[in-house]
């Protein structure tokens, strides 16, 4: 038997979490370098799996399968296509940056006070959710998945519900109450979308007898596994609610606002960059490859929903007085982006929003990551207290400006190309919602020139006087995304050939065709 | 009434009357529970005739030693095929050994073992006048604020008779859920009942409460057993039989002889249905079901917290157990009548328990909610009627008892001046003050709530497929619409300990002796174990799922 990589690859940051929790509490720093070493040694793993990938190989590559509860019809499978070997690395590639961004995050307020041990604690959670989070891209049985993808809730509440932010403008005590509000509104939204997905899961093991994705899919393909229209679209909608909850998808968007504005920068980003990737990565890969005409019934309202979600998250972003909701909102527009790409069934769509889940994790860390270095020094997020802060810390704006840059898609950085692969994939099917979709770009460079404009330009507000410029630390997180954000932006091949077989595959299960390009015969 | 019933009242037969010989009773296969009575009755003895000082060790130890051996008995059993090929029935019909009986008679054993362990605690509540004191009263005769309680308190009495009580109710939960007759059943019911409404009324603390919510358990389940009994008799009057086996037969209609002395009732389907309502009624108030469960939230709340524990997990595996066989065995013929009667029974229960809970502010009365709701999703996997919807509940009963007990533990811990500081309010912050008893009480919550890698999403995913494969799809949203109901409010109570800053004046949370600890250890790995690696145990679940008849 070959060493179980993929495995590997999760179950190293769930023993890192154990570890690090197991840290005595006054070795605070060592727990932090735990965790750290931990994720890198993920990553190093999560590179292995992608040199080892092979893109015009199988589909389903490094696969395991063992029996798991027999009972339930469940096996432990996992496997990788490109795009979960894109997302993969992803999740493996934003841990160290988390890690380190948030290295001070969960310092105790008070020194001495040794029983409760949040430090420990907090890169423990951050590491069990991307244990969690690599296993749910692995996962080739359907219940493995359901397991893992509900299991993440638990930590990923105890991350937004126990750090929040040190600064509020109305103390501890509110800070606290808002804070467990939005852990709660997170948990019940995505626990409710979970539950209604457990139904379908069980749904569909009544109607095929087993969870596994291959199985059920080849059986789909070749006739032997015939469900009903009614009970297709049922399924469908069952899986596709919780993929739409955790996307966030609107109208089942708002708790993801209130959590991004109530956790830690760091966290913001698990949340938005990693966990909800899961969301997105689950349709391409369940909701298309299980219930192939069920997602054709129903393109044409996921494709508005998506086009709601772009305009209405970019409106909204434009309208924030609070940094980190405008971030929030901007993330919403794109993954009203991501689920049209998904939904246009073209390969460059597809192609797109696969992409577009990487280059959004990257740039939205970025921007993320350094609006959370500029609220820990001036202990605001309302935009309304900077200003002129590129006078005094220069590397901070200009940084700041890349990540704000990419979230605008300014050609050259990474998001531009994904964007542009979605739009023109959308445009070859459905040209009038391509067009209206484009409107999410104007608007983006709005919000982001606007909060850039008011936080960094003008006058040098008296309370941003003195401000540091980012330190060593901060810096080696920002850095390397640049890097990667202008590397993808000139180059983005490797991540496309890693992905577009992959996307091939899936629009071929859905049974769509690239639409050919008309020649208007001449008269 | 026909002339020769008339004439039969004043002659007799000429034949000679059949002499009544010995009944067998298979002393080996009725041996589990004859072990847990007959140590009942040797700790009636040690009452009566040990010294004060040693009686809590002799009792203790006795409640162990039988528990156990009695959970020795079922496996041995279980391993001598009993469970399967060689299942029967023993005791001239009256007692059923088979999967189903076997599998709930270990899970009560083990249920009553961790029960005996709480019961014993004396470590929590401070040493009355120098002596140890458990959960329960002084002398549990004396009136509350008298001169003689006062008197016993300082004496240093303790109210050891709970662990013969116990007993005897385990005894009762064994038979009940094997029981292969009306009458049976309903003996066994008052057995395990009469203990149970004496149990809830001896707490330490807050006695009038404790004594209010035996009284009204007692009425109510009094009033439920005489129903019980009405239907037992109705049924008799229409099968002319108590057996469960004559009963189905007569129900399928492949019993042609007539006793003569009910020809003008026997096969009255008035009676049958009417019979059988009553007799289900019962079984569905000793699982607290929807609109059957006023008493669970008072019983649960003023009950000794460790009686509550294992009445919570013990009561309901053997209600459950004795509501399956009897739909299973007795009344598979009236499938069609009864089947939609329990949907409504399981809908109404499900979204009941779970809406009502929202609003409790007392963490026994929430959990007693939540075991409300806990019953509607054990009812849907009942009303699957196939093979998968006995071993799922099976499951679902195993791992919901052991979670129950250990919460239940879990609330004994958290004390302030009254005892138990059992208001919501006061567990604020409770996970910073003590995070690993927070942090385990969070794993009960969130099995019970049904969080995948744990034992309570295991439960829950088998009852639900199980009634989706028996045709049952609206039961299934029901339930997962519950779920997510029912998560709220376990959700608000991590909330409560985890985010909540502490209040100055909130309780402290005592360190238990390892007895408590044992309990609440395994109540925490078997609800983690059955979360990750439940195949072993489904498995038990499902060779165990055939009923004799």
């Amino acid at each position: 038997m070959s060493f179980p990589l993929l495995t590997a690859t999760a179950v190293l940051p769930a023993l890192g979490a154990i570890a690090t929790a197991a840290v005595p509490a006054a070795r605070r720093t060592a727990a932090k370098w735990l965790a750290l070493i931990v994720s890198l040694a993920t990553l190093v793993l999560a590179a292995v799996v992608l040199v080892r990938f092979d893109p015009d190989g199988d589909r389903y590559q490094l696969t395991e399968s063992h029996a798991w509860i027999k009972d339930f019809g469940v096996r432990y499978e996992l496997g990788v296509d490109g795009i979960a070997v894109a997302m993969i690395a992803l999740t493996a590639l934003l841990i160290p940056f988390i890690i380190l961004a948030g290295w001070h995050d969960a310092d105790p307020l008070e020194t001495g006070s040794k029983r409760w041990r949040p430090t420990q604690g907090f890169f423990a959670l951050i590491l069990l959710v991307e244990a969690m989070v690599i296993i749910s891209f692995e996962a080739t049985d359907v219940f493995l998945f359901y397991i893992f993808f509900e299991a993440m809730l638990i930590p990923m509440y105890f991350l937004i519900g126990g750090f929040g932010d040190r600064a509020h403008e109305h103390g501890e005590a509110a800070a606290s109450t808002q804070r467990s509000y939005a852990a709660v509104k997170f948990l019940l939204y995505n626990l409710v979308g979970g539950l209604i997905m457990l139904a379908a899961v069980i749904g569909l093991y009544v109607v095929a007898g087993n969870f596994s994705l291959t199985q059920i899919a080849e059986a789909r393909a070749n006739g032997t596994l015939d469900m009903a229209t009614s009970t297709e679209r049922w399924l469908f909608l069952g899986f596709f609610f919780a993929f739409a909850v955790k996307a966030p998808l609107w109208p089942l968007h708002t708790w993801l606002p209130n959590a991004m504005q109530e956790s830690t920068a760091p966290v913001a980003v698990l949340i938005t960059a990693v966990v909800d990737k899961v969301g997105t990565f689950a349709m391409l890969r369940f909701c298309l490859q299980l219930f192939p005409e069920a997602s054709t019934w129903a393109t044409p309202a996921i494709l508005v929903l998506a086009l709601i979600s772009i305009i209405y998250g970019a409106l909204l972003a434009v309208g924030q007085r609070d940094i980190k909701r405008l971030v929030a909102y901007a993330s919403i527009s794109h993954f009203g982006f991501i689920v049209l790409g998904i939904f246009a069934m073209t390969s460059q769509g597809q192609s797109g929003a696969t992409l577009y889940m990487v280059n959004h994790g990257i740039s939205t860390a970025a921007l993320m990551l350094v609006a959370g270095f500029l609220i820990s020094r001036r202990g605001s997020r309302l935009i309304a207290d900077y200003g002129g802060v590129q006078k005094v810390a220069p590397v901070l704006a200009g940084t700041f400006l890349i990540g704000g840059l990419a979230t605008l898609s300014l050609p050259g950085l990474a998001p531009f190309v994904s964007e542009f692969l979605v739009l023109v994939g959308t445009f070859a099917r459905y040209p009038v919602i391509g067009i209206i979709a484009t409107v999410g770009i104007v608007l983006a460079a709005l919000y982001t020139l606007v909060l850039y404009q008011r936080t960094m330009t003008g006058p040098v507000k008296a309370e941003v006087e003195g401000m540091p410029d980012l330190r060593v630390r901060e810096l080696v997180v920002v850095a390397p995304l640049i890097v990667l954000l202008i590397f993808l932006g000139v180059y983005p091949k490797p991540v496309t050939d890693i992905v577009n077989p992959a996307v091939k595959q899936t629009l071929s299960d859905v049974q769509k065709k690239d639409p050919q390009p008309e020649v208007e015969a001449s008269k | 009434m026909s002339a020769s019933a008339v004439h039969s009242l004043w002659t007799t037969a000429a034949e000679p009357i059949d002499k009544i010989g010995a009944p067998d009773i298979e002393y080996g296969q009725l041996s589990p529970t004859l072990i847990v009575i007959g140590a009942a009755v040797l700790g009636v003895l040690v009452e009566a005739f040990v010294p004060r000082k040693t009686r809590y060790y002799a009792q203790v130890f006795l409640s162990v030693v039988a528990l156990a051996a009695a959970f020795a008995a079922v496996i041995g059993l279980a391993a001598g095929g009993y469970a399967t090929t060689k299942s029967g029935i023993v005791a001239m019909g009256a007692v059923a050994v088979d999967g189903p009986a076997l599998f709930l008679q270990g899970t009560i054993l083990l249920a009553g073992i961790l029960g005996v362990f709480t019961f014993a605690e004396r470590r929590l509540d401070p040493a009355a006048h120098g002596n140890r004191v458990d959960s329960f009263a002084a002398q549990a005769a004396s009136v509350p604020g008298s001169d003689s309680e006062k008197a016993a308190v300082k004496a240093g009495f303790t109210t050891t008779e709970v662990f013969p009580l116990l007993l005897f109710a385990v005894g009762g939960m064994l038979i009940f859920p094997a029981a292969n007759d009306l009458l049976t059943l309903f003996i066994a019911l008052e057995v395990f009942s009469l203990p149970l409404y004496l149990l809830c009324a001896v707490a330490r603390r807050k006695r009038l409460m404790s004594q209010e919510a035996a009284v009204k358990y007692f009425l109510l389940g009094a009033f439920a057993s005489a129903f019980t009994l009405f239907g037992i008799a109705l049924l008799y009057g229409y099968a002319g039989s108590v057996k469960y086996g004559t009963i189905a037969r007569v129900v399928d209609g492949t019993v042609g002889e007539v006793s003569p002395a009910l020809a003008g009732t026997m096969g009255n389907d008035a009676l049958l249905l009417i019979g059988a309502a009553m007799v289900v009624m019962g079984l569905l108030f000793k699982v607290g079901a929807v609109p059957f469960h006023m008493w669970t939230p008072d019983v649960y709340q003023g009950a000794p917290t460790p009686v509550t524990g294992f009445m919570a997990a013990a009561t309901k595996v053997a209600a459950f157990g004795a509501l399956l066989r009897l739909l299973y065995v007795v009344l598979p013929g009236l499938r069609w009548d009864w089947r939609p009667v329990m949907w409504a029974v399981a809908i109404v229960t499900m979204l009941g328990g779970a809406i009502v809970a929202i609003t409790q502010t007392d963490i026994k009365r929430l959990l007693a909610y939540s075991s409300i709701a806990h019953a509607g999703f054990i009812l849907a996997g009942v009303i699957a009627t196939t093979p998968d919807g006995v071993s799922s509940v099976l499951f679902y009963l195993g791992a919901y008892s052991f979670v129950t007990i250990g919460a239940f533990a879990v609330v004994t811990l958290v004390r302030d001046a009254g005892g138990e500081a059992t208001h919501l309010s006061k567990w604020a912050g409770l996970g910073r003050r003590s995070p690993l008893v927070a942090a385990v009480f969070a794993v009960f919550l969130l099995a019970f709530a049904g969080i995948p890698l744990t034992s309570g999403f295991a439960g829950k995913f088998a009852v639900f497929k199980a009634a989706a494969e028996g045709g049952a799809g609206a039961i299934v949203v029901v339930g997962v619409i519950s779920s997510a109901i029912a998560a709220f409010f376990y959700i608000r109570v991590i909330v409560l300990m985890f985010f909540s800053e502490p209040r100055p004046e909130g309780p402290t949370v005592a360190v238990p002796s390892p007895l408590t600890m044992t309990a609440i250890g395994v109540g925490v790995a078997v609800t983690l174990v059955l979360g990750v690696a439940p195949q072993y145990f489904l498995d038990l679940a499902s060779q165990a799922g055939v009923f004799v008849r």
